[in-house]
């Protein structure tokens, strides 16, 4: 078993993130993260799935993909050539004698406290799935009340966009 | 072409500008607004059916029969579940079919309104793809986009739920329509490298196989496959959703694959060192036990579905286009290479199986009528021309068997869903899309109970329709296997038939058909011809047969292909490898 990270492009449309997910377990693969959004073209929203599967069901998962209507475009990107974020926030106990060794913690990890209360601070915190990880360990002393993190998203490093292609497909359309 | 009319009179005008002339249906509340346009149409029929399952089964059988798109109608909440198993059988058997289902109005959407039932969330895992539409501006592109879905690419299901609204609301009408698909582009066109690829798996195969499924049919391929089979002069071999697609008389044939497969087919595939799978899916009905599947194979698999090749057995050689594309190029690939393999060894072999373990059946001693009989007379009566139309399980076995298939998409069943109840409707379906050809359903007394409704409608819309049903008073297939497997204890599978409840031949009249018994060997030639005689009602032909007739060959489920019994602890003795 391997983790992959597939870009799923998708028509801007109600009931796509349903016929997506459904798809995925229906063919008995579970869904690692999944995040949602829009792009930079109002007639597309992308999706970013982590799975964790062997290679062959992935080539299996993808073909399936690439068969909804609404899918314009599939691609695994590779961990070495792009970058991938994830965000949390976080909600650390934390009063007026150890609050300065929380948020010296913060720092080092180029986190943002976003909100301050008499007993607790709320952290903002972007990057990895480790870095968020090990961020989560050392703050676990201090007490977690509570967190809530994202779905990863991901884009590929240098010049070239995926989206090019889907955009001129959408164009002969119109 | 601009004009204002109402979402219901744009759905209608829609229909009659894609080429709909057949629409099965019922109408009901939230579809209500579309009938009434409908009621005026002179372009598009519409048959009223008494169940929405008959009228599910029925545009496949009518899609089948023509190849074009068959179109079914029905109303929201239960009138819309009803079509859920046809549309899941269009599904399964790649049928190009429309749906079309009225919805509650969108202002009530959610709110579990009367008759609301979400069936697009419900239909999502067994449409190729499926629409909501509320505004009726949608309306003429989304049935233009949904025709295109439903016949291109590997054909499927789609359904269209149009609110009430949507229906009442005034749109100006264009015609045509822009299509607004991107991401829909089905690769037709095989790869030119593959197919060098294939061609020189072919030259140097020993012991070659052509494993043939209903893709080749669906794409228009059959006489192309003719063609190809006798230029490099390889064993066939056709699936259940492909009986005729290679006519059964040609000396090349091996016949059906799979767990019902005759000897010589499943010994092919088994020994076979390439096969040249085209249109099929490595069902595991054909397959048997996966890991066990012809171990000796190298794999071409040309399919126009990507999804379907490497999904259960490795490609070898893989090829994305359209059936007839693929064998057309693979011919004239073989022809500029020229080379032919040398398979007589191979023929020896092939010809020894199918020489020794033809097809056969039990006679009974007690003069009952056997089923495998009946199949045959009725085969040699109705002649290749007919077409059969088989309900699931013993029945559907027997006509898979031992009606003598000739003619590409003659045999209309329900292979991959396995729908009991599919037969009449379906049946009803192909002769109102082939009204000049005698349609024969085969149907067993299980499934007969379950849609045989639709004989109302065949009587009153003019649908001369033939069925034989094989009545062994039993759901035959599960007894088989309560027979093989569960130590003879016959669990809620015994219609108690001898009672006589229903009487069929009451039952037919009782429709306003004609019904007619046969009981005995020496009846069934006057029976068939009797019946083949009526052609201004549909004619229902109670054979009772005995109920312990068996479908042999048989490969039990999971195990492999190699265990194949021919008799009850009666395997063929395979030739030694090499």
């Amino acid at each position: 078993m391997s983790r992959h990270t597939l870009s799923v492009l998708v028509e801007n449309k109600p009931g796509v993130l349903a016929r997506v997910s459904a798809l995925f377990s229906r063919r008995g693969f579970n869904i690692d993260s999944l995040a949602v959004g829009p792009t930079e073209h109002d007639d597309i929203s992308r999706m970013t799935i982590v799975v964790n599967v062997e290679e062959l069901p992935l080539e299996q998962v993808t073909k399936q993909l690439n068969k909804l209507v609404n899918v314009l475009k599939i691609v695994e990107l590779d961990t070495s050539h792009a970058v991938q974020r994830e965000l949390m926030l976080i909600k650390v106990k934390a009063d007026a004698d150890n609050r300065s060794s929380v948020l010296e913690l913060v720092q080092l990890f180029r986190a943002r406290c976003i909100d301050v209360a008499a007993d607790a601070v709320t952290i903002e915190v972007t990057g990895t799935t480790d870095k968020l990880e090990a961020f989560v360990k050392i703050l676990e002393p201090f007490g977690i009340k509570e967190l809530v993190q994202s779905g990863m998203v991901a884009i590929g490093r240098g010049a070239r966009s995926i989206t090019d292609r889907s955009l001129r497909a959408l164009d002969r359309t119109a | 072409m601009t004009e204002r009319m109402t979402g219901a009179q744009a759905l209608v005008r829609a229909l009659e500008h894609v080429g709909v002339d057949t629409v099965f249906g019922i109408p009901g509340g939230a579809i209500l607004p579309a009938y009434d346009p409908l009621y005026d149409s002179a372009k598009v029929r519409h048959v009223l059916v008494r169940h929405e399952q008959g009228a599910g089964h029925a545009a496949e059988g009518y899609a089948q029969a023509t190849g074009r798109v068959g179109v079914c109608m029905a109303t929201s909440g239960p009138g819309a579940t009803n079509l859920v198993t046809p549309i899941a059988d269009a599904y399964m058997d790649s049928v190009p079919m429309v749906a079309i289902t009225g919805q509650v109005a969108s202002a009530a959407i959610g709110t579990d309104a009367f008759q609301e039932a979400d069936i697009s969330g419900i239909t999502m895992p067994i449409t190729k793809h499926n629409f909501l539409i509320t505004d009726p501006d949608d309306i003429a592109r989304t049935i233009m986009e949904a025709f295109h879905i439903a016949s291109t690419g590997r054909p499927g299901p789609v359904l269209v739920d149009i609110s009430k609204d949507a229906l009442q609301k005034e749109t100006t009408f264009v015609w045509p329509p822009t299509m607004q698909l991107p991401g829909y582009r089905p690769v037709t066109r095989p790869h030119s490298k593959q197919i060098r690829e294939a061609a020189k798996l072919i030259a140097e195969a020993r012991r070659p196989v052509l494993y043939v499924g209903g893709g080749v049919h669906k794409a228009g391929a059959s006489a192309d496959l003719l063609t190809l089979a006798e230029l490099v002069h390889i064993p066939v071999v056709t699936t259940l959703m492909a009986r005729g697609t290679f006519p059964d008389s040609h000396p090349q044939h091996m016949g059906m694959p799979g767990m019902h497969g005759s000897v010589s087919a499943v010994g092919a595939l088994q020994q076979a060192d390439l096969l040249i799978a085209l249109g099929v899916r490595f069902d595991d009905r054909v397959t048997g036990q996966l890991s066990s599947f012809a171990p000796y194979a190298k794999v071409v698999h040309a399919d126009i579905d990507p999804a379907e090749i490497s999904k259960n057995r490795h490609a070898d050689v893989p090829i994305v286009g359209d059936c007839k594309d693929v064998i057309r190029d693979l011919i004239a690939a073989l022809e500029t290479a020229g080379e032919k393999g040398d398979y007589t060894d191979w023929w020896t072999t092939l010809n020894g199986y199918k020489e020794t373990y033809p097809l056969g059946y039990e006679e009974f001693e007690d003069g009952s009528l056997a089923p495998q009989y009946v199949m045959q007379r009725l085969s040699a009566i109705a002649g290749p021309d007919a077409y059969y139309v088989a309900g699931v399980g013993q029945h559907q076995m027997w006509a898979a068997q031992f009606i003598e298939h000739e003619r590409p998409g003659a045999f209309i069943n329900s292979g991959g869903a396995g729908t009991m109840g599919f037969a009449v409707p379906a049946a009803m379906g192909a002769k109102m899309g082939r009204p000049d050809a005698v349609v024969w359903a085969v149907d067993g007394d299980g499934c007969f109970q379950m849609t045989n409704q639709e004989l109302a409608t065949c009587a009153l819309e003019g649908v001369p329709i033939k069925i034989a049903v094989i009545n062994n008073g039993n759901l035959g297939m599960v007894r088989q296997w309560q027979t093989l497997f569960y130590d003879k204890r016959y669990s809620n599978t015994n219609l108690q038939a001898t009672r006589r409840i229903p009487d069929f031949v009451k039952l037919a009249e009782a429709y306003g058909c004609v019904g007619l018994r046969c009981e005995r060997p020496e009846d069934v030639d006057a029976t068939i011809k009797k019946a083949m005689e009526i052609n201004d009602v549909p004619v229902v032909v109670d054979f009772v047969v005995h109920q312990d007739a068996m479908v042999w060959p048989m490969v039990a489920a999971g195990t492999s292909n190699d265990e194949i019994k021919i008799a009850r602890d009666m395997a063929p003795k395979w030739e030694n490898e090499e």
